[in-house]
Order: structure tokens, then sequence, then C-alpha cells
């Protein structure tokens, strides 16, 4: 059929596509679209209607425009006025427009709602596909709330098409997914689990993805669909191919039904009755039969269609992970397909692998392959192949071929491409170290690594080296013989220079012993390299040389020379120039003794978990790892329980030459300004517990306690504040104020009385503030609390739960006024609505004591609902009183509230609005 | 599914269909990121491509790419074959279809697509039942259109548009008579 003959061909539109088409350049073309949209323009806002023809070629023009890439900010009225017309032309132009233009926040869903309602009600099947389509192509809440009780009934009822039908599940399984609070199902479960009877395969399909999304969320309400899935299964798998007419793809059976039923089996275990069981293991079977027969066509589509069905029933076999025999001949068949001629069947094959890898029956089956996988990691021509091929590699690691692939992946980085070095310097690392049984071999993989993929080592790497062999006396003396031939190459990447700095500066006398490596050659060698690194480098290098100052006395002179040097003293990095000032004057003053207990050797790292697995998780999005992966379960037994405590180390840490253990108690100095932080990040907390409280403590350390009580009335509060020192001996120079922003100190009056300024040991003073709120506010003021300890200063910020809703009243009302004033407060902008995930626990009761400690008058028998709260009150402020009603709806299904407030102030709706939303 | 791109080979965009709402800004950048990445894919690669948490699906037919996005967990060689059906009903419909039939009548690729996937997932395998659903819609533009067009001419006075006209009126004739046979069919 040729095209012209085709649709209503729109002549206008067409000439303005090929005038596009003939322009010459970029300015040309932005030219001629800015004189049609001036043209379209001028015809829309001209006097005469334009008849429905021309408005559906100038709203086709405009989506041709948008789609070309421009922006387009007119138009759409006429578009829904397209939507609404009878003739189905324009009425699908209309739709297509608004599915490709309006983003779900547009002002004109209203309009276009009223639209699609028409056509969902016109019973013309058309109609109702396109309408369909446009709520599940803009898919916004606005669609979902007004159609969501609407297509259900749609779906299920006896009457509607077949084609109806299927756009209506999928119209709600688009629904469910971006409003699943909205989708009611639990009535509707039971009849559409039932539509995988249906005699249409199209509507078994449709349905079947909807349920897939659904069990997905709420397994046990569609645990039925798994026996229906299995039996339709079983009937497509033995039917003959010409048996299921045009739903035959190239020979093969509704291969898109048959992968939506394998997951959706996906989403159950193995199914418990042993009859079904076992049909669905002959249906496994038979699929895996197939795959040996002969193939029906030569065509790519009869066997990837096939290969889809296979592959899809491996990953059910797979995921249900219980029948071994199935598991072989799964590893069987993909080891076929590793030496496909198909690139893509190759490619799927090593991915399929990698999850049968994990599975303990064939584990052993999959490792078997290892060699077919090197060889693919060394010919595959396409590079999402190689990756892949990396990825099995590192996936079929285990203790008894881990030196093998580690040596295979070290080869293969030598030529990788540079996008997935990164990732396999990360892998290396982490499979070095996991089944590193002698740890020189762990230390020679790392400076392989470095030396084969130096830029692409990441600090994680190379600081978790010097972790282990700090923690490891046995690898010390052979990490510093390596590292040490390692900076013999004319030239050794920088993070070599690193590794060998710190390394040689802790354990260079395990190897001075040797005249090769004296103290001085050791000295020489490093400070060699020092003038081409870095800023940081070469701060990690004056360290190592003030430690040797301790290790090798002999050769203090020669360091003290460079430190003393100008290119050291008078450097322009105050870092740098700070260190060397500082190392030399320490090696000058200090004695011996003094300087032996200072440059003391770095303790033992606490153990944690390796830094490098944390990174290959957040770069792959851990995905593809195995779950049982980590870093250190096979080094460090001890490792869970201090592993939880420690955080990863600033980078400072591991350069540090403090003596000090790096998770031990910091210097006091530190002490002081981890307080000014801590505590307020604490107090945070703290605050969202008095928004429906009064009383309560508010701050505690292991000094100081503070605790509050406060009462309300109208627009006054009285506050008093105890403050407990919790430790023997007294707090001096002690005070305490509040503090406020500019804001807020117009909207809230706060007056602190003076408190003594010495509590006792074990003593408690109480202080008490008044406050009178002007007008209504949103920020926080802060209690600024003061005192000296044991003669350092300390400085406390707790945020003071002085809220709005402090200043409700409660007001009690009949059902009648309360919906009276509710419609008064009827403008937008004084309705706020939110809606948000349960945090607790969604009881009555507690929600019941938590609305009236918030400060409203809970009414009961307003809603008709009895499941929802309805609340009332007044905010006293000296400017004004501001009336708030709100309403609470929870919806135990989803876990979900929804809370709408109407005051008449928005201010005053949006901030109770955000204070009483944090509370449920 | 996430989303459908057609572009050519010099990496201009033919079609785009997202199927979950993203910002105009994420689109050009995606569009920017699959097209420099597709393009630069070597002759007789495999068809997929791991990008961030996505599987990229991608096959060249003529001039055009083709190139969808699915999530993780979804069977990528029957997400070839999705591309092939579409691929398929545009040719059935535009009969050899070319890049520009897409082109000039990009609101018909619209429709088609429309027709075969909804919300990222397949709604209909069936390529007769699609291709049944199309003409019908064509049936009925066409019924009308031969209206608005005579309509015109009166107008412009074009003999040949006339005769275009009248040769229209004709095919839709045959293709009413055709489609009432169709439906009986399926009635039984």
């Amino acid at each position: 059929m040729p095209a012209v003959s085709k649709g209503d061909g729109m002549r206008g539109l067409a000439v303005f596509i090929s005038d596009i088409r003939n322009c010459k350049s970029k300015e040309a073309e932005v030219k001629r679209i800015n004189k049609e949209l001036a043209n379209i323009r001028s015809k829309f806002k001209g006097d005469k209607a334009l008849d429905g023809y021309s408005k559906k070629k100038y709203v086709c023009k405009l989506l041709f425009i948008f789609l070309l890439g421009h922006d387009i900010d007119f138009g759409h009225m006429e578009a829904v006025n397209l939507l609404s017309s009878n003739k189905y032309t324009e009425k699908q132009i209309g739709y297509l427009f608004i599915s490709v233009l309006v983003n779900s926040n547009s002002d004109l869903i209203r309009l276009i709602n009223n639209a699609i309602k028409n056509d969902l009600a016109s019973r013309n099947p058309t109609f109702m596909n396109l309408a369909l389509h446009c709520i599940a192509n803009v898919g916004s809440r606005e669609m979902a709330e007004a159609f969501a009780s609407e297509i259900p009934r749609i779906l299920v009822a006896g009457d509607s098409m077949d084609s109806v039908k299927q756009s209506a599940a999928l119209c709600l399984l688009r629904l469910n997914r971006t409003s699943p609070d909205l989708v009611p199902m639990e009535e509707w479960t039971a009849r559409v689990v039932h539509l995988l009877n249906d005699q249409h395969l199209g509507v078994v399909t449709a349905a079947t993805s909807l349920i897939i999304t659904l069990a997905q969320k709420s397994p046990d309400d569609f645990k039925t669909s798994v026996s229906l899935a299995v039996t339709r299964l079983s009937r497509i798998v033995t039917s003959a191919s010409i048996d299921l007419q045009d739903y035959t793809y190239y020979f093969v059976a509704a291969p898109w039904l048959s992968v939506k039923l394998l997951r959706l089996l996906q989403c159950y275990p193995p199914p418990e009755d042993t009859a079904l069981r076992s049909r669905l293991t002959e249906c496994l079977e038979t699929i895996l039969n197939k795959a040996q027969e002969p193939p029906k066509s030569k065509k790519v589509q009869h066997s990837n269609a096939r290969n889809a069905v296979l592959l899809e029933a491996i990953a059910l076999i797979i995921h249900h992970d219980s029948e071994p025999t199935l598991l072989v001949r799964a590893c069987n068949q993909l080891g076929q397909f590793l030496q496909h001629r198909e690139t893509n069947l190759r490619y799927l094959a090593l991915e399929s692998m990698c999850t049968l890898a994990s599975s303990e029956f064939s584990h052993e089956a999959v490792k078997t392959h290892i060699e077919t996988v090197i060889s693919a990691l060394k010919t595959e021509r396409d590079v999402s192949v190689r990756q892949r091929a990396v990825d099995l590699l590192y996936a079929m690691c285990d203790r008894s071929n881990a030196r093998q692939i580690v040596a295979e992946m070290l080869g293969y980085l030598e030529t990788a491409d540079y996008s997935i070095r990164e990732e396999i310097v990360l892998k290396v690392a982490i499979l070095a170290e996991k089944y590193a049984v002698d740890y020189t071999w762990y230390v020679d993989t790392i400076l392989n690594l470095i030396r084969i993929a130096g830029d692409h080592v990441s600090e994680e790497v190379w600081y978790r080296v010097i972790q282990i062999v700090i923690n490891r006396d046995d690898v010390q003396g052979y990490a510093a013989k390596t590292v040490f031939e390692a900076l013999q190459a004319p030239a050794c990447h920088e993070n070599l220079v690193k590794v060998g700095g710190y390394i040689l500066g802790e354990f260079g006398n395990l190897i001075a012993g040797d005249p090769r490596s004296s103290p001085l050659v050791q000295f020489n060698l490093l400070h060699s390299k020092f003038h081409l690194c870095s800023v940081p480098t070469r701060a990690l290098l004056l360290s190592a040389y003030i430690k040797f100052i301790n290790l090798f006395p002999e050769v203090k002179a020669t360091i003290q020379d460079v430190l003393r040097s100008d290119s050291q003293l008078r450097n322009a990095d105050v870092e740098l120039q700070q260190r060397a000032v500082e190392y030399l004057r320490l090696s000058c003053i200090a004695s011996a003794d003094i300087l032996a207990t200072v440059l003391e050797e770095m303790p033992p790292f606490p153990e944690r978990e390796s830094s490098i697995l944390a990174k290959l998780k957040k770069k792959k999005g851990s995905g593809k790892l195995p779950e049982n992966v980590n870093g250190n379960a096979e080094l460090h037994a001890e490792e869970p329980a201090a592993a939880n405590k420690a955080s990863p180390p600033p980078p400072t840490e591991v350069l540090a030459l403090n003596p000090t253990p790096p998770a031990a108690a910091h210097s006091l100095l530190v002490d002081v300004f981890s307080d000014l932080s801590a505590p307020t990040a604490v107090a945070e907390d703290h605050l969202s517990r008095f928004v429906c409280k009064n009383n309560g403590v508010l701050y505690e350390s292991q000094l100081l306690q503070v605790g509050l009580k406060s009462e309300y009335r109208q627009n006054l509060g009285r506050i008093y504040v105890f403050y407990g020192n919790k430790t023997s001996s007294s707090f001096l120079s002690f005070s305490s104020w509040v503090s406020s922003s500019d804001v807020l100190k117009t909207q809230l009056n706060v007056h602190a009385k003076a408190v003594e300024p010495v509590i006792e040991g074990g003593a408690q003073v109480q202080q008490v503030l008044n406050i009178e709120c002007v007008t209504d506010f949103s920020d926080v003021p802060v209690l600024n609390v003061q005192f000296r300890y044991a003669g350092t200063l300390q400085n406390i910020e707790v945020k003071l739960p002085v809220m709005l809703n402090k200043f409700f009243q409660p007001t009690e009302m009949t059902s009648q006024d309360f919906f009276q004033r509710w419609k008064q407060l009827g403008a937008p902008q004084q309705e706020v609505q939110k809606i948000f995930k349960a945090q607790h626990p969604m009881e009555t009761d507690a929600a019941k004591a938590k609305l009236l400690g918030f400060g409203v008058a809970l009414l009961e028998g307003v809603d008709p609902n009895p499941a929802n709260f309805v609340g009332a009150g007044i905010i006293h402020s000296k400017s004004a009183q501001v009336g708030c009603l709100l309403r609470l709806e929870p919806n135990t299904h989803a876990q979900m509230y929804r809370l709408t407030l109407r005051t008449s102030r928005d201010s005053v709706s949006q901030r109770l609005c955000q204070l009483l939303s944090e509370q449920f | 599914m996430r989303f459908l791109l057609l572009f050519s080979r010099q990496g201009k965009l033919r079609l785009q269909k997202w199927f979950t709402p993203i910002t105009e800004r994420e689109k050009k950048k995606i569009i920017r990121d699959m097209t420099t990445l597709v393009l630069a894919r070597q002759p007789r690669s495999c068809n997929f491509l791991q990008w961030k948490d996505l599987k990229i699906i991608y096959k060249r037919y003529a001039s055009l790419y083709f190139c969808l996005a699915v999530e993780n967990q979804e069977n990528e060689l029957l997400a070839l074959e999705v591309i092939h059906r579409y691929v398929e009903l545009l040719d059935k419909y535009f009969g050899n279809v070319c890049e520009l039939d897409i082109i000039f009548n990009f609101e018909k690729a619209y429709f088609i697509l429309d027709e075969f996937l909804m919300g990222g997932e397949i709604q209909e395998t069936s390529k007769q039942m699609v291709n049944r659903c199309i003409e019908a819609s064509d049936m009925l533009q066409e019924v009308r259109c031969t209206g608005t067009n005579a309509h015109m001419d009166l107008n412009h006075t074009r003999s040949i548009v006339i005769s275009h006209v009248v040769f229209i009126c004709l095919f839709a004739g045959v293709g009413i008579l055709k489609r009432l046979g169709f439906w009986c069919f399926t009635k039984q």
C-alpha cells in the first residue's frame, strides 16, 4: 500500500517538513520555525474560528516543532479542543499532542480529564482506547485520582471489548507504578487473576504484565496466580506451533506470553503442591529439550524468540535454585551458548552464568567453563562482551582458582578499554584480598595493579594495602623489600611512590641490613621521585623522611639538609612549608627518646569493611555482586564487631604521624571543636519528638543533661529548662541564652532569666524562659549553653522546641459547623495537602494521642469514614488568631497517610502541615 | 521498558517515546548519551549494552537505529524482537518503510507504536490484530477526510487533486468491504 493513500495527508504539514529538511543551516531552520510559529500563533489568535482540519494541521506542526527539540509554549488549549471533537482523526491528534507535551503538573489536566471521562464513558472502543492510552502516557497523580477507581471496572467488565481490556490492564499497571496508594486492588484481585484464563491471548499477555507488577508489591494477594500461570504455560509449551495462530512468532508459540508467565513465576518460590511442581518441572524440561531440536527456520527472529523463552526458563530455574538436575542442565545449555557464533548469545550466556555462579548446586559446574571465559576475555571483539566475561570471572572466583583468575584479569588490564579499567582494578583488589592465602601474593598483586594501571587505582585501593600491611607483621618485611624494588624502575606511578614512601617510612628498617638497601640508598631513592610528585604525595614523603630520622640516626644530617633547603622551608604551599618547618625543628630539639615516642610505628588499624568493596558497590549499584561477597569475611574473623563502629578513615588519618590509635579518644583540642557541631545534629532528632509533647529530655551528653517542662496558654508560653551536671566536678562560668534568626526575632519574643554561673557536680539548676508569639513563624530558636569543664570551654547549641502548634487552642464544633468552615476556607492557597509514607506503625490510638498532643480537638463523627481523623483548633498570636481545620486519612494497605490542612493563612497551613506530617 | 528512540546514522532523532515521566532536560541528555554510545559501536558487535542501571538494546535497520531501554530483569532477546515487530508493523503499513516515511508521517509512526506498546509493556503481540486496529482507524480518517478535501478543492479547483480524491474514495470503499469481511471473520 503506497503511503500517499494512507490517512488524510495534511499537505501544509508535508510542505513545512520538506522546508525544514531543505534548510541548509541551523540558523535557517530556526528562522523557518519562528516564521511558522508566528503564523500559527496569529491563526490561533485570529477572529475567524478555525475549522477542525486547520486546527489539527497546526497542532500537528507544533508537535513536529517540539519533537525537533524546540520549546512550545502555546497550542495546548487548541489541542484540548481537538480532544473533545467528535471526529476521530482530530481526537487522535489531540491525544497525541497531549501525551507528548503535557507534563503531569499542567494546569490543563482538569480540562483534559474531563475529555477523557467523556471518552471512557462513550462505550466506543476506539475512543476508550485513546483515552486509556492518554492516561497511561501522562500517568499523573491527578489522573490517577480521577480514574483509578474507574479503570478496574472497565478491565473486568463482561462487555468490554478485548482491545479495551488490554489497554485497561496496562493503564492500570502504569497508574499502579506511579501512584500505588490511589489504586485500590483488593476487591478486584480475584477477577484480575482470573484474566489468566481468558480466551484471548492478547488479554492474557496484558493481564500477566499487570499481575507481575502487583505480585511484586503484595505477593500474598496474588498467590493463586501461580497455578493458573503454570497451567497456561504448559498449554503453550505443549501446543503445536500453529495452534496459536497469529500469536505464533516465527514458529515459536506465544514467546511474549511465555516469558511473562515465567517472569510471574519468578515472583514466587517453587510451588509447594507436588502435582503443580512436577507440571512446572515438565514445562521447564520441555523448554530445555526444545533448545536441542533443529531450528524450524533459519531466520534470526526464530532463534531469538526461542532462546528468549529458554533464557527466561533458565532464569526461573536459577531463581528457584532447588532442582540440581535442572540447574546443571541449565549450566550446560549456557555452556553451549558460550561458544555460539551469535555474539548476542555469548553475551547473554556470560550474563546468566553470573547469577548461576552464586548457586551452591551449580557453582562447580560454572567453574568448568573457566577456560572458555578466559578465552572470551582475550578474543572477543566487543567490549561489552569482554565486560561480561570480567563479571563472570569475578563471580566464579573462589579459593581454588583465585590465582589463575587474578592473573588473567591483570593480564587483560594491560589492554583493557579505559572505560572499564577502574572497575577491573577494584575487582582485582577485592579478589586478591579476599582469597589471599599468603600476603606476599596480595602485596605483589596490588603493586602490579599500580604498575599496570596506576591512573585507575583509586585512593581506596592504596589505603587498603597500607592498612593490611600495617596490621600483619608477617608481611611487612616482604612489602618493604618489594616496594623498594618496584621503586627502582625509572618511571613509576605516583601511587607507587605513595605506597613506597609510607611503607619504607614505617618498615624501612626491616631491609636496612642489606647494603643494597641501606638507609641512605632508601632515602635517595625516595627523594629522587620527590620533585615529580604532586603536593599531597610530597607531604607524605616529608613525613616518611622524619620517620627515617627516627629509624636511622645516621641519615639525620642528610635529611635535615633537605628539610632546610629553600625549596622546602620557603615552599609556596602552606602545608609543605609547615611540615618542613615543624619536622626540622622537631628533629633538632627533641631527644632520641622523645623522637622514638612521637615517631613510633603506626598502631594497627581497627578492622572495618573494605572501603574498596563499598566503592565497587556504589559504582555498579551492587546489582551484579553476589550477595555473599564481603571483603574481609575470610581474612579477619573478628571483623564484624569493630566494622560496625568504625567509619572509613579520613585521608589524613592514614597519613597521620600521631601515634594514638586512629579510633581512640581525640585530643582535647579536637574535642572542643567536635562538641560544637555534633550535638546540633542530635538535637534535630530530639526536636521532632517535642512537636506533640511538652516535657522531656532535650539534650544529653556525658557531661550534661538538659530537660524541659513547658506550658502554653493562648499566645504566651513558659519553659522551665533544667541543666543537670552529670560529672562529679563543677561547671564554671556557666551561661545559657536563646538566640533567634533576624526574622524570628520579629515573630517570637523569648526572654531568658539569668542562671547561676556555677553548677556543682551532680547538681541541677533551673532556668525560666518566657515566650510570646507575635505572629506566625516557622524558624526555630536555638538554646546556647556554654561552660568550662576541666579547664576546657564547652559550647553546646540545641534547637529549642518552640513551634507554631504550641499556641493551639483546641476547638470543639459540630459536623455542620465543620463543613461550613471547611468550605469557607476553600481558596487554593489556604489548603495544603501532603501524602506521605508512614514512618511508624499505623495505630489508631497512637495517632489520636499525637493529634491531641499537637494541640487540636479531635472531632468524632464528622468524617463518614471512621478510620479518618478530623481536628480543629485556633492558633493564637499577638497580632491575629488563625482558625485551623485538619483531616488525616490513613491508608493501612499502602502504609501511607494523606494530610489536608485548611487555615485562613497560607504560611500557617504550610508550617503546620510540615510539622505534623513528620510525626507519623 | 523505559524509552524507545529512533535516530539516523547522523544522530538525528526521528522518534522518541518515554514510558516514565522524565524532565525535558534529562530527555535531552539521554538522547545525547544514546546516540553517541550506539553510533560509536563497531558493526557486528552484540546488540546489548549496559548503561547505568538499564539495559540498552539497539538494532540498525537500513539508515535507522532503533534503541530500546529496559529494566535490568527484562529479557534482552525478546526486546530485540519487540523492535523487529515494530519494524514489521511499520513496513506493513507504509509498504517497504524508509526513513522518509517516518519523517513525513511521524504522527502515524506514533499511532502504530501506541497500538503495539502501552505504558512500557507490550499490548498486542499479534501483527494481524495491530494492523487491523490501525487500518480501522485509518478507515475512520479516510471516510471523513475525503469530505474535507473535497470542500477545499472547491476553493482551489485543482483537477489533479480531485482525481486523487476519487482514487481515495475508491480505495476507501474497497477498504471498508475488506474490513467488514475481517470483522465477520473475528465474530465467528
